[in-house]
């Protein structure tokens, strides 16, 4: 099933699918090339208001494809500071590119710590390949 | 749970092709290849190719054949000559809809269409129907000996035509022939029906045959294939009932605009009494089509209100690959049914704004004898 899916170094990665990647003093959150393979052809996100604060582990969106709806976990708590806007016009940009316009939020970690809790790329791939 | 799923004899095909496999009414089948939409797409445009191998395929033999058709099914089967075909149901005493099938008409021999999910309880319903009225015919259970293979499509009959001798051509919709395969040995029953809106055929072959049949027709560029996913959506954009969602044993056939195919003058048959009754009152609620702007996407069982109250249930919804939005069908109570009428669908604790159309939603391009 992860043949051909791409996880790129230097993200950490939940066991939902999300990647977090460190950018200043933010945190940009999104979905796996995995996830996006898994789900199909993505229709519509829905994301979390800007202001609004995410908790590590809980429901921060939901992602729909033509077959389902998906909800979408916070890799860490915070508040969000940007919502890829671009999503409502474009959600097949999740399919296209997952870990770059694809993007999902901006978090303002409350603890980076929580950082540590995640899988890095290596344990990731390990993680998708047992299926 | 634990039975084994089932596997046509296609599924190793579509292991070879990628398909992602899932399980669907017992049996493993491709939910998508490239995926779902690019194959949707390419089937309103060019042809796609289904297996349908896991829906049932049912042969009635006998002098009663006949006799027990007509008195099992809703449709009247003495308006079929042989090598022609009629939507139907299966409506129980009460007049509800047990099941919808295909009914074909051969020189030899009756043949039926049934839904995977349904399947021995149809070939049960058959054989006690049997019993009960002593008619003498014979219901074979032929569904692992043959598969069905689907092209549908604006490009299918040229893309399926040198794998038959005869002219395809003259073969009208809703109308079958035996024809014998330009693959040796290999014949097939053809059949111009289909479950998308668009043109094109279904073909029962010997089970042993239908990897030939199968990579024959996609060596046409023209072709690709086609799961089960793009296979919902084309047949929700065309208006076509899925039993266990638009059609359930809640679901009477007048409320599922499945009145043409309920012929009460044909004389006695399963559910009839109530049927009249029926169809002499208002149905309490009628099946629609809902067309939402982009957004959220109704699932089934999403309620759907007016002006703050319940009026009805979706039954499908999906986004439409053609129409670029979320569509539905839905079962809606009294004058909130009109065609126009604004309602909302919740999803998710939200209200979508949806508004009442009329079904297709994408407009058939099937040959002309009309539909049905």
């Amino acid at each position: 099933m992860s043949e051909g899916t791409t996880v790129p170094d230097g993200r950490r990665y939940t066991k939902e699918h999300e990647w977090a990647l460190v950018d200043g003093d933010v945190i940009v959150i999104g979905i796996t090339d995995f996830a996006q393979h898994e789900l199909g052809d993505v229709v519509y996100v829905e994301l979390p208001r800007v202001g609004g604060r995410v908790a590590a582990f809980k429901e921060f969106g939901v992602v729909e494809s033509v077959k389902a709806a998906s909800d979408l976990y916070s890799p860490l708590t915070g508040e969000v500071v940007a919502v890829n806007g671009d999503l409502g016009e474009h959600p097949e940009l999740v399919n296209e590119s997952p870990y770059d316009r694809g993007w999902m939020m901006r978090v303002r970690a409350e603890d980076l710590a929580e950082l540590d809790q995640l899988m890095d790329a290596q344990a990731y791939r390990q993680l998708i390949e047992q299926g | 749970m634990t039975d084994p799923l089932l596997r046509t004899p296609l599924a190793a095909t579509h292991e070879a092709l990628g398909a992602k496999m899932v399980p669907f009414s017992g049996w493993l089948m491709p939910l998508q290849y490239e995926g779902l939409v690019a194959e949707h797409l390419h089937t309103r445009a060019s042809a796609g190719l289904f297996d349908l191998s896991h829906m049932g395929r049912l042969t009635i033999t006998g002098p009663d054949a006949q006799t027990l058709l007509q008195r099992a099914t809703t449709n009247d089967v003495d308006r079929l000559e042989p090598g022609a075909a009629q939507y139907s149901l299966i409506c129980n005493d009460e007049g509800k809809v047990v099941e919808d099938l295909l009914v074909y008409r051969f020189s030899d021999a009756w043949r039926l269409i049934v839904n995977a999910s349904n399947r021995t309880r149809v070939v049960e319903n058959l054989n006690e129907l049997a019993a009960r009225l002593e008619c003498d015919a014979t219901v074979v259970d032929e569904t692992f000996d043959l598969a069905l293979i689907g092209v549908q499509g604006p490009a299918s009959e040229p893309a399926l035509q040198p794998l038959v001798r005869e002219e395809l051509s003259g073969l009208r919709y809703y109308h079958a022939q035996r024809r014998s395969l330009t693959i040796r040995d290999v014949d097939a029953i053809v059949s111009r029906t289909g479950y998308t809106g668009e043109d094109g055929f279904e073909l029962v072959v010997a089970a042993g045959a239908a990897a030939q049949v199968w990579n024959r027709l996609l060596e046409d560029r023209r072709v690709r294939p086609v799961g089960l996913g793009a296979r919902d959506t084309l047949r929700l954009e065309a208006g076509m009932a899925l039993y266990g969602h638009e059609l359930t044993e809640e679901v009477t056939p007048f409320e599922a605009n499945l009145g043409r195919v309920v012929r009460l003058d044909k004389g006695s048959f399963t559910g009839r009494e109530a049927l009249a009754d029926l169809k002499r009152g208002e149905p309490g609620r009628k099946l629609v089509g809902l067309s939402f702007e982009v957004g959220a996407v109704p699932r089934a069982e999403c309620p759907v209100n007016r002006d703050g109250q319940r009026v009805g249930a979706v039954a499908s919804g999906t986004f439409s690959p053609t129409l670029h939005h979320p569509i539905a069908s839905a079962f809606v109570e009294g004058d909130a049914a009109s065609e126009g009428t604004n309602l909302t669908v919740t999803i998710r604790n939200s209200e979508a704004p949806a508004r009442v159309v009329s079904l297709p939603f994408v407009p058939h391009n099937t040959r002309p004898k009309g539909v049905l």
